[in-house]
């Protein structure tokens, strides 16, 4: 059972049409976007998505010329209810472990909330330690697909 | 995949009687040859009769190589101003062909030859293409371009004179060149080194390696540093060679270096060095740096005297380990012209090319450097490419990334940078001299 599942991240310099070419891209080759978000920097922007298939996201960018990583994420299973998130997040914090960036999609009957730390497993513990879940990789790359 | 390693190395030199000759023989021919070309500018330029006219010198002041010193200077101005064939020193029907290059400025850099000054281009390349350790049963890739531009021609005739395989393959379209090494079996290629490293990349990314029999790399034309030369070699596999030359002198060929990389060997017999302070104009001790100047001591169609090259060098009159007593310059560091003075700090391309691959593999050697003057300040920018070996998803590591080269090339150049990142592949690799800086102020 994989704790992590993994995000295509791409690398974009904020330059006109660029983050349009990656979606034609991933659109052309059936590469479905389950989730979304995009770090704008000064210079540079940080595209990250869970996607319905990584390998091949990454592989068909690659031959379109545009650098891209798979990272191994944790996509935490959130009940739509208020303060459930605010409640995961304080056993993590007190686990001591850094979370780097996270984001958030809707998902059906609850959503998830995709983390990036230095420890998934010592994550992945506490959260199932406090009565929380993670999406297995099967699950969310084919999550909201009609 | 076939370098052979220093200590497997023999060493064939082409012309030993030549090329391993006493300093003191070496000056009674450069003497002889002098006192021939200058006896023939005088006579047949009306430029240079004028100018030493004008200093007073006759041919008959000119008796030793020593007395190179009394002679004027011929600049890249004086070509253009005596542009297409003022300085033709024989009769037009005896020019045999005609090379050049594009200036920035617009019209051609000419350079006539005559059929002895083509066989002795063809020689001295002959000569590099030796001592690169290349015989007559070698294939010779060429993908320099052919046409006006001296590389692929030049190289072309050494490979003629060596009695090797040449194939004429000029610039571009890198996968049919990557096909035709790999099916025609080359174990040479040549071509300017940033060309080099991008199909070194490209027949690596192909994972075509084991594919090619390449054992040596002929480069030049372009400024290059050690670190390149390291790259290319290690993706490739090969030893590589730095070939100089230009195209008012006779184009590639002027010098090389050897095996042991020890700086470019002059073929001092054809072309005679002087390493001078580009101010004073005074004649810089060896190891010292200064502007390399040529003068032909054989060449028929358009013979320069004291040709400024603006290339900047030192020279080194010791042997080789090679054997060759031939005069070494030291790899070149840049030339007068593209140094930039950015806040009154000299800056040479080659010196953020030196620092970004000291970083060890962090960065790929492709840069632009990009010169802006905001509110009366000199900015530099130097675009750095983000490859996949670097790339992090976590913007903090890709600033920290981004700050740690800074800091190198602030060391380096003695000078604050703004390092941009940028994706892979985007600064353009050229198929001829790769541009590497971009001034954008009016000076």
């Amino acid at each position: 059972m994989g704790i992590t599942i993994q995000q295509l991240s791409v690398f974009l310099e904020n330059r006109e049409g660029r983050l349009d070419e990656v979606l034609s891209v991933l659109a052309g080759n059936d590469v479905n976007i389950v989730a979304l978000s995009l770090a704008d920097t000064t210079e540079y922007g940080m595209l990250r998505m869970i996607v319905s298939d990584p390998n091949k996201g990454k592989a068909v960018l690659r031959d379109n010329g545009i650098t891209a990583m798979l990272t191994d994420v944790i996509a935490l299973r959130v009940p739509h209810e208020t303060g459930s998130l605010s409640r995961a997040m304080h056993q993590i914090v007190d686990g001591d472990v850094n979370i780097e960036y996270m984001y958030a999609f809707a998902n059906g009957s609850d959503a998830s909330a995709v983390l990036k730390c230095d420890d998934p497993a010592r994550v992945v513990d506490i959260l199932r330690g406090s009565g929380f879940d993670v999406w297995e990789a099967s699950e969310a790359y084919v999550s909201n697909i009609k | 995949m076939a370098a052979v390693s220093l200590e497997n190395w023999v060493e064939r030199i082409r012309d030993p009687k030549i090329e391993c000759m006493s300093r003191d023989e070496m000056a009674d021919l450069q003497s002889r040859r002098l006192v021939d070309v200058v006896d023939r500018v005088y006579n047949n330029v009306e430029f240079y009769r004028r100018k030493m006219q004008q200093r007073g010198v006759e041919p008959g002041d000119i008796k030793s190589i020593e007395d190179i010193e009394k002679l004027p200077f011929t600049t890249k101005e004086d070509l253009r101003d005596n542009y297409p064939f003022g300085l033709l020193a024989i009769p037009m029907k005896d020019v045999v062909r005609v090379q050049g290059t594009s200036g920035t400025t617009g019209k051609l850099t000419i350079a006539p030859y005559s059929q002895k000054d083509v066989d002795v281009w063809g020689e001295c390349v002959a000569r590099g293409l030796t001592m690169a350790g290349l015989t007559n049963e070698d294939i010779i890739h060429v993908c320099y371009g052919y046409g006006l531009f001296t590389g692929g021609m030049g190289l072309d005739f050494g490979a003629k004179a060596l009695g090797a395989t040449a194939i004429p393959m000029s610039a571009g379209n890198t996968k049919r060149q990557m096909m035709c090494m790999e099916d025609l079996g080359a174990t040479a290629f040549a071509c300017t080194p940033s060309y080099a490293l991008y199909l070194a990349e490209s027949i690596q990314e192909a994972g075509l390696v084991d594919h090619m029999k390449l054992k040596a790399g002929i480069h030049g034309a372009e400024p290059w540093t050690e670190e390149m030369r390291k790259k290319i070699e290690s993706i490739l596999h090969i030893n590589c060679f730095d070939i100089y030359g230009l195209c008012e002198i006779t184009g590639p060929g002027v010098a090389q270096d050897c095996i042991h990389k020890a700086g470019l060997h002059v073929h001092a017999d054809y072309f005679y060095p002087e390493v001078l302070n580009p101010v004073t104009h005074e004649k810089c001790a060896d190891g010292e740096t200064g502007e390399l100047v040529f003068t032909t001591l054989a060449k028929e169609a358009m013979p320069l005297i004291r040709y400024r090259t603006k290339d900047l060098t030192s020279i080194d009159h010791s042997t080789c380990e090679c054997g060759r007593t031939l005069p070494r310059i030291s790899k070149f560091t840049g030339r007068t012209d593209d140094m930039k003075v950015i806040r009154g700090v000299n800056v040479f391309p080659t010196q953020v090319e030196t620092a970004l691959l000291s970083m060890g593999g962090v960065v790929a050697p492709h840069y632009m450097m990009i010169v802006d003057r905001e509110d009366n300040m000199d900015v530099l920018t130097v675009m750095v490419e983000v490859d996949e070996s670097v790339f992090s998803d976590e913007i903090r590591k890709l600033d920290a990334l981004r700050n740690k080269i800074a800091a190198t090339l602030k060391t380096a150049l003695g000078l604050s940078v703004r390092v941009k990142l940028v994706e892979p592949k985007t600064i353009q690799r050229s198929e001829g001299k790769a541009v590497r800086v971009i001034d954008n102020r009016n000076l």
